[in-house]
């Protein structure tokens, strides 16, 4: 890991303006993150945790506050700046996987890199090697309506990796899929993490995944109750933790 | 092309949906090219009808004449002009003595004009050959085409009583005996006309020498003036025709116009559905790095790859089927005299190149824009609405 963060969020604050009143998703929110973390933003639903990771993500922009991702202000991005952010720097997983249909699992991991106009050789190069992290390739030609929950997961986890994003956000990656599924699932995760210096951030409350996590983040009605470092001895259910430097809950 | 190859992928993707729209489509093409071939091939065939039976090269008139007013026959005539001489003499114009006149077949009156021609003249598709030649009594011969012959209830071999008056204004009659009843597809040497030689005209009008109008050969130079005739080119002819014609376009619009909407209406609806089913790709493509732009552009690209599968599938069926219709033409009504067109037993469509082309060419326009108009409101849209499932 470096020493120069690669999310810095201050005092973000992100309101829904429901028509006769407004719901507060985020109430000033203040967090930072370093490359390669495997952090999760942890708590009840309607706690901000899916309105902080699309801010981070740029698919969404704050009411108020800043947040900087890879030296980039969000809120002051673009459309076209914003899509170019993630389609070079961010890859998303999603809980519903949300792979393309008509497309083959080689084509739907191919799609990232199309955006960023990767000769054909070294497309499938990539595409490939994703496969083969995810150990899919043998699956590169059938269709998702042919695979599994966890060979679908698998699959949009090979699609936000191949492009070798600095970034991967995961929203609720595992609350569609059982205990083995999952377990795998964030295995192949933390390979990626490892291997690739890859940095995660999850939105979860599933304790599957809470379990993996070195970084626990809480967050209660839009706010950061707790900033947890998770030491091995803690994830094996030891219980004990360190508060983060990085957080400013 | 990434994006057409992605619209390509989604489109065929879609299956069924797909090949029901593509299908409309191509029936949409096919009638439409069908139904203009026809207007086309009415057009041409009457234009062709009227230039070999009527028209030729054009007209020189005599000043007083109008074509459409038969109170002017009485003055209408003349000698012909020294200019026009040497083409009457080289079989490059038939000159047309007219006059009205009255027949009596079996004792009923009709008022008719009386045209005098050449029966050797080669320049009208009309047969006036069996005008020549002496009869044993002083009867006059004479040609009537078929809808005459039906109003009058002539046959061929029959006569009649021929009445007409003389330059100064006295009547006199003859009889006249039917040689031949031809059938033409324009009205106007037909309706109202019988047909006699022209000498024997001019002998019966003592009007020696003289013609009311002078009808060149197809391909013969017009004179630079033959005054004080005038002169009436084979468009001024056809432009009345071509006016005619175009008001009988505006119905065959209408069904043009009527099986476009459908196909566009079918495009439009599985845009719309499309556009409401897919929201969550739409996140996905976002998520992906796709701008809202993009995303409007491989969707509007998706509904006109239709029009361009619809086309391809049209020229599949849509050439042998023509082609053949081409040929075969289609048998025209009983009662298709009523059109006021010069039409045949069959009518042969035409399809011109221009009108494929123009066809394909505005059928993909309007198809381009009525798949982007349900786009627009994917610009409205917001990536987190769309993944979850929801249009902003």
């Amino acid at each position: 890991m470096t020493d120069a963060p690669l999310i810095v969020i201050q005092d973000l604050k992100k309101v829904y303006d429901m028509g006769p009143h407004k719901l507060e998703a985020l109430a000033g929110v203040n967090l930072s993150f370093l490359p390669g973390e495997f952090a999760g933003l942890v708590g009840p639903s309607g706690s901000g945790k899916t309105t902080l990771l699309n801010i981070v993500g740029s698919l969404d922009v704050p009411t108020e506050g800043s947040a900087l991702v890879m030296g980039r202000r969000i809120e002051t991005l673009s459309h076209r700046e914003a899509a170019r952010l993630r389609s070079r720097h961010i890859g998303f997983i999603f809980q519903t996987f949300n792979l393309l249909p008509v497309y083959s699992v080689y084509e739907n991991v191919e799609f990232a890199l199309l955006l960023l106009g990767d000769p054909p050789a070294e497309r499938r190069r990539k595409v490939m090697a994703a496969l083969e992290w995810v150990r899919l390739a043998g699956r590169a030609r059938s269709r998702p309506s042919q695979l599994s929950g966890g060979e679908s997961q698998r699959v949009a986890i090979a699609r936000a990796v191949v492009k070798r994003p600095e970034l991967v956000l995961a929203d609720e990656p595992t609350a569609n899929l059982d205990a083995e599924n999952s377990h795998n699932i964030l295995r192949t995760m933390e390979d990626l993490n490892r291997e690739l210096g890859t940095t995660f951030l999850f939105a979860t409350h599933d304790a599957k995944v809470i379990e993996h996590l070195r970084r626990k983040i809480t967050l209660v009605d839009g706010r950061v109750t707790a900033d947890d470092r998770l030491t091995p001895a803690a994830r094996a259910g030891q219980g004990g933790s360190a508060p983060s430097p990085g957080g400013r809950p | 092309m990434m994006l057409l190859k992605l619209a390509l992928k989604n489109l065929l993707g879609a299956g069924l949906r797909t090949w029901l729209n593509v299908f409309v489509l191509s029936l949409a093409f096919v009638l439409i090219i069908a139904t203009q071939g026809l207007i086309q091939g009415m057009n041409r065939q009457a234009e062709q009808a009227m230039i070999a039976t009527e028209v030729g090269g054009g007209h020189f008139q005599h000043p007083a004449y109008d074509p459409y007013d038969p109170l002017t026959l009485p003055d209408a005539h003349g000698p012909i002009p020294d200019a026009l001489a040497p083409f009457v003499a080289a079989g490059q114009a038939a000159p047309v003595l007219a006059t009205q006149g009255t027949i009596y077949p079996e004792g009923r009156l009709y008022t008719i004009v009386i045209k005098g021609i050449d029966p050797g003249q080669k320049i009208l598709n009309l047969p006036t050959s069996f005008l020549a030649g002496p009869l044993k009594s002083d009867a006059v011969r004479v040609l009537i085409g078929t809808r005459l012959a039906k109003t009058t209830g002539l046959k061929q071999g029959d006569e009649f009583t021929l009445q007409w008056r003389d330059a100064h204004g006295t009547f006199d009659a003859l009889d006249a005996i039917v040689v031949e009843v031809f059938s033409t597809t324009v009205q106007t040497v037909d309706v109202g006309t019988i047909w006699v030689p022209l000498e024997r005209l001019r002998q019966m009008t003592g009007l020696s020498g003289q013609a009311t109008y002078a009808v060149l050969a197809k391909d013969a130079p017009a004179p630079a003036g033959a005054a004080p005739w005038v002169f009436r080119s084979r468009e001024d002819f056809l432009s009345d025709l071509r006016a005619l014609v175009k008001t009988k376009t505006v119905g065959s619009s209408i069904v043009y116009v009527i099986f476009l909407a459908l196909a566009m209406l079918a495009i439009f609806d599985t845009q719309v559905l499309s556009i409401f089913r897919r929201r969550r790709e739409m996140g996905t493509l976002m998520a992906l790095g796709f701008t809202r732009g993009r995303v409007i552009a491989l969707f509007t690209v998706e509904g006109l790859l239709n029009g361009v599968l619809g086309a391809l599938l049209a020229a599949v069926y849509g050439i042998p089927l023509l082609s053949w219709f081409a040929r075969t033409g289609w048998a025209m009504p009983a009662g298709v005299d009523s059109y006021g067109f010069a039409i045949g037993q069959r009518l042969f469509p035409a399809f011109s190149a221009g009108l494929v082309a123009g066809t394909t060419l505005l059928v993909l326009v309007v198809t381009a824009i009525v798949a982007f108009l349900p786009t627009r409101r994917i610009a409205e849209l917001k990536p987190t609405d769309a993944l979850r499932g929801r249009l902003s």
